[in-house]
């Protein structure tokens, strides 16, 4: 195994091609093998134009790649990956995201990526390990984890997501406002569990609709390509829907206005408490 | 650019130059102006009671390596020269050798611990720059003499039976001179360490480098300025050492320095001494050369 370090940590004294040989050397290997590797990797990361620079020299996404091929060199089982893009601006990261991408596929090797980005996670990788406290709370596809997420801290901490406090009851659950919102959950009736629903799963409607969930428009935030529609209900939860902003355009909301809250049964899910 | 801003700007150039003319004139009274009249001294024959008398002589060079045979009327080589440039070179070198094996840790000690307890220590090594060098010599010499602090301690614990004569030996100059300098090694040291990125560790380790290849191809290059500094810091002072090998050392373990100093009093040979001392500058020069440009090319060229 080798690591990609959040600091890049490069040896300042060495340059680009003797910092990819490193490992090479430090395993033994012979000159004429470190050499072709060398060259191998510095195609890879397409820096052969750097080999003979200081790592000083370089700008920062240069001296990621050069990172990454200073540990792929060695053909590792396993590349970690200490939060790598952490010290990138967001063009350079997103760039480098999609590098990485195509080192992991050309070169076989397992990355395990670890990042405090959780678009990032859910772009980048095939599976995920949600970790909080040292503790592993959930292992699963990216599609798992962001649908179906197994408790609080991974629903909150992959994407947004509402809260709402529900009791459980035959048929569903119902809400501290007094609706019952019909969902898939096992275990004791009466038990105070947490209904969880993303803010795209969300429409508004007009507040006469039947049995539906109302409350009134409290903020309306516009991101560009959707609008955020914070909503306030009876009993004073705060939730957000995101709408698409063509829609919420034709809806013509307006803050202070009154608003039923629908959704697709399957797209709400209970979570214990 | 305008006639009048290229004026403007030769203004700026000259006053600036006439800003620094005090500092400038001072160095070079205090420190080519010494150095010239030693070049002529050193080319010029000796008083009968020192001092020198003007004409043109090249006995004092002759001198640095011969001395007249009255009775045949030739030169000979000079062995006692000699022996005093070797020992001056020999010691220096050890004490370098020395302060960078017992400073290097040091530093890094000191480097490596938090940033409060790190100022203490470094606080502990001035402490010695505190008293006078003579003071601190004689300490030493008050330790290691005959009826001295160790011997009285050694023979106390029944470690020996009789003192040992530690004194005025080349050993009581080395262990002299490696205490005197130390902080020098250790100062200069500590501030290339401190900036060492310890991150760099764990990305050798994580590279297959063992403990020695990660000190020696990853901590000792990038540290090296730090080396080089002390080390000239050491090296330079130590040649030309007078105190310490002559409380230490007495008048049987010169070195160049003594002699110099021989030259100028009971010697009654000014141009010697100057003669000497052109040669010691030389010597420092001329190591300091071939020392830099090892270090740099061992840099440049590293695998």
């Amino acid at each position: 195994m080798n690591t990609v370090f959040q600091s890049y940590a490069l040896f300042p004294h060495l340059t680009v091609a003797e910092n990819i040989g490193f490992g090479l050397k430090m395993l033994g290997k012979p000159a004429a093998e470190v050499k072709t590797r060398t060259a191998e990797m510095l195609a890879l990361v397409k820096l052969e134009a750097m080999a003979k620079r200081k790592t000083a020299q370089l700008s920062g996404g240069q001296q990621q790649r050069v990172a990454l091929a200073r540990a792929l060199a060695p053909q590792p089982k396993v590349l970690l990956l200490d939060e790598p893009l952490s010290a990138l601006d967001y063009k350079l990261r997103k760039d480098m995201q999609i590098e990485l991408k195509r080192l992991q596929t050309e070169t076989g090797i397992t990355f395990v990526f670890v990042t405090h980005d959780q678009e990032e996670a859910l772009t980048m990788s095939d599976r995920i390990g949600v970790m909080s406290a040292g503790k592993l709370q959930q292992v699963g596809s990216p599609r798992d984890i962001y649908t179906r997420p197994v408790n609080r801290f991974v629903a909150s901490f992959i994407g947004e997501t509402n809260f709402l406090s529900a009791k459980r009851e035959a048929g569903g659950v119902r809400l501290v406002t007094g609706d019952l919102v019909e969902v898939a959950s096992t275990g004791p009736l009466g038990q105070g569990v947490t209904l969880t629903i993303r803010p795209e799963q969300l429409r508004l409607e007009a507040a006469d609709a039947p049995g539906a969930l109302t409350g009134t428009i409290a903020n309306l935030v516009y991101f560009g390509t959707d609008t955020h529609c914070h909503v306030t209900t009876a009993d004073g939860s705060e939730i957000m829907a995101r709408l698409q902003s063509a829609a919420s355009g034709e809806i013509g909301l307006a803050i202070g206005q009154r608003v039923a809250l629908r959704f697709q049964p399957g797209a709400a899910q209970v979570l214990e408490d | 650019m305008s006639a009048a801003e290229a004026a403007h700007d030769r203004g700026k150039i000259q006053r600036a130059w006439l800003l620094s003319a005090p500092a400038l004139v001072i160095l070079g009274l205090a420190a080519v102006g010494p150095l010239i009249i030693v070049v002529v001294y050193s080319f010029l024959p000796p008083g009968k009671y020192g001092n020198v008398e003007w004409g043109f002589s090249l006995d004092a060079w002759r001198g640095i390596l011969y001395t007249y045979d009255i009775f045949s009327d030739i030169y000979v080589l000079a062995d006692a020269h000699l022996s005093i440039f070797w020992r001056s070179v020999k010691l220096s070198l050890q004490t370098t050798g020395f302060t960078f094996l017992v400073g290097f840790p040091t530093a890094w000690f000191i480097a490596t611990r938090p940033p409060k307890a790190r100022a203490l220590w470094l606080f502990l090594i001035t402490i010695p720059f505190w008293t006078n060098l003579l003071i601190r010599t004689f300490a030493i010499n008050e330790i290691i003499r005959i009826e001295g602090f160790l011997n009285t301690v050694l023979i106390g614990l029944g470690i020996i039976e009789t003192p040992l004569d530690m004194l005025l030996t080349d050993g009581a100059v080395f262990v002299g001179m490696t205490y005197v300098y130390l902080p020098l090694m250790v100062l200069p040291l500590f501030a290339s360490i401190d900036r060492f990125d310890m991150r760099l560790l764990e990305a050798g380790y994580d590279l297959y480098a063992s403990r020695w290849q990660v000190l020696w191809r990853i901590i000792v290059p990038i540290v090296k300025p730090g080396i080089i500094a002390g080390s000239i810091l050491v090296f330079v002072p130590s040649l030309g050492a007078y105190v310490t090998p002559r409380i230490l050392g007495g008048g049987k373990n010169m070195m160049i320095g003594n002699f110099i100093e021989l030259q100028f009093g009971q010697g009654r040979n000014w141009p010697l001494g100057a003669s000497l001392s052109v040669t010691l500058l030389a010597i420092v020069t001329a190591a300091l050369l071939v020392y830099v440009r090892f270090a740099n090319r061992d840099a440049s060229h590293e695998r």
